[in-house]
């Protein structure tokens, strides 16, 4: 799992993904909350046969099939979205090899595609969302309004039914509280921050999403471009207020990376949340040079790998949350002996 | 705890208003909290009221709903304005006054720029070929020019009948 992390883009020692979704819909079909399981079963066999050709590359799963725990874990690793392990109507999805991309079956919408890549890299992630996009049109024909363009279930999709977000680590934006101003900023120009795992969840370890909130009117290029220049002037400002804390501030920005590096390396019990903090100050140690010897990116990998459901799976069984958190504390002491060799 | 507006029934929803220190507790029964509409207003509501809130027809405290059903999937206007979703795609063009006014609400444009579908953009641009030719058709018959307005009639016809696939050309 978390392949995607493997691809490369710009900027990671601020931008940790960027993550492109559309939202489409099948003409002549309710949409999904409205409609009946078997029509629902319709939807996807339409989908798996536009992909047929694909077989290779995608697997499919279907959401009914998947314990509790697997359904958390792909949640988790950013692969599906929290409403699709929700579904209970014939919700599905087909997911790329390389991870880059999921094609998601009866969420919101019928067709939702989504293209997850390391860094920044909106235009390549476009690229392939389009691609996927124009393939399945060959064989599918999506609700489509001459006005309103693509038609969604809710209108806060219509349009491009495009969200393009980027994933930034902000610490030291955060601890200069500047990040408040950076956010009610966002919402003036049609841009929105988000939790690390999407709508309606709370920013852990210092990761904020920066996304569109605007669908309709704009091209899905100028969405793109100026999500890309905003991020870039936010990633620009991160790393002068680190320098700034370097410069001045040195000896209790240290402090606060080495603390962090030695609660992780020593904590025998440990919550996902406190986890999160402390790797977020290890990884701005690793990318402002307090710390050598790491790969930030391995820091990256280990935030997804102690939430929960990944850290019950990792363990092979279900756990309480006391169990959880000295099974995370273990994980985590192991990866540094590795990491620090 | 009997519910304060009919002391009948059980009060089941507790609700506290404190404003500028004031403290004001009310305890009713679910029916009497659905008369009060007063209360609405306070209670934490779903996202999706704010913007069917957007609408221009739906007045402040008027809850006035249009007698409109999608012909497709039988959604009504009013559960539309619950919901705050759409039924299916049918659903745009049966409430399309009031679409209008809430996209524009939601993104501040009501026409889409973006990527059109390849097999769509045919019929677009069919769909506005036959919009000039009607044009030119009325204003042909006006001048009495009946042959022009013979060959755009079948001109309209044609390109009809290629947008409904499957019609052979002047079937």
């Amino acid at each position: 799992m978390t392949k995607w992390l493997e691809s490369v883009g710009t900027d990671e020692d601020v931008v940790i993904s960027t993550r492109l979704r559309i939202a489409r819909n099948i003409s002549n079909y309710k949409f999904p909350d409205f409609m009946t399981i078997d029509e629902g079963q319709s939807v996807t066999e339409e989908v798996l046969n536009a992909m047929k050709d694909n077989k290779d590359i995608y697997k499919f799963y279907r959401i009914e099939d998947l314990s509790q725990l697997e359904k958390t874990r792909f949640v988790e690793d950013h692969l599906i979205s929290p409403s699709l392990a929700t579904t209970t109507k014939s919700g599905s999805f087909l997911l790329r090899d390389d991870e880059k991309s999921t094609i998601m079956i009866n969420e919101e919408d019928h067709i939702r595609i989504q293209v997850l890549l390391s860094g920044l890299n909106t235009y390549e992630g476009w690229e392939l969302c389009s691609e996927i996009d124009d393939y399945l049109e060959k064989n599918i024909e999506y609700a489509f309004h001459e006005k309103f363009g693509y038609l969604t279930s809710c209108p806060t999709n219509v349009g491009t039914g495009l969200r393009a977000s980027v994933m930034v680590h902000l610490p030291c934006l955060s601890m200069t509280g500047h990040i408040n101003t950076i956010i009610d900023g966002l919402g003036k120009i049609g841009l929105t921050s988000r939790g690390i795992y999407g709508e309606g969840s709370k920013a852990l370890g210092h990761l904020f999403q920066i996304s569109n909130q605007i669908t309709l009117g704009e091209k899905e290029e100028d969405i793109i471009k100026k999500l890309n220049k905003v991020v870039l002037q936010i990633v620009a400002r991160e790393r002068s207020t680190r320098g700034y804390m370097l410069d001045r501030k040195k000896i209790e920005l240290e402090d606060k990376v080495f603390r962090s590096l030695g609660i992780l390396n020593y904590s025998r019990l440990i919550s996902s949340t406190e986890a999160m903090a402390h790797l977020s100050n290890v990884k701005l140690g690793c990318d402002v040079g307090i710390i050598s010897g790491i790969n930030p990116k391995d820091i990256v990998k280990l935030m997804i790998d102690i939430q929960p459901a990944n850290i019950q799976k990792s363990s092979n069984k279900e756990m309480m949350k006391d169990e959880r958190d000295v099974y995370r504390a273990q994980i985590i002491r192991n990866k540094f002996i590795d990491m620090e060799g | 705890m009997l519910c304060q507006s009919c002391n009948k029934n059980n009060a089941t929803i507790h609700f506290t208003k404190i404003i500028n220190g004031n403290i004001e507790e009310t305890h009713l029964c679910d029916s009497c909290a659905k008369k009060k509409n007063d209360f609405d207003l306070d209670f934490p509501f779903p996202f999706q009221k704010i913007f069917t809130g957007l609408i221009g027809s739906v007045q402040e405290g008027q809850q006035e709903f249009k007698n409109i059903t999608c012909p497709k999937c039988g959604l009504t206007y009013k559960k539309f304005l619950e919901a705050g979703r759409f039924g299916c795609d049918k659903c745009y063009e049966a409430f399309e006054e009031d679409v209008e006014s809430l996209v524009k609400g939601i993104h501040g444009h009501t026409e889409h720029k973006g990527k059109i579908p390849a097999g769509a953009s045919n019929k677009i641009q069919h769909k506005k070929a036959i919009d000039s030719l009607r044009k030119e058709l009325e204003e042909s018959i006006v001048k009495e020019d009946f042959e022009r307005a013979a060959f755009l009639r079948d001109e309209i016809k044609r390109l009809s009948c290629n947008i409904s696939q499957g019609c052979d050309e002047y079937d």
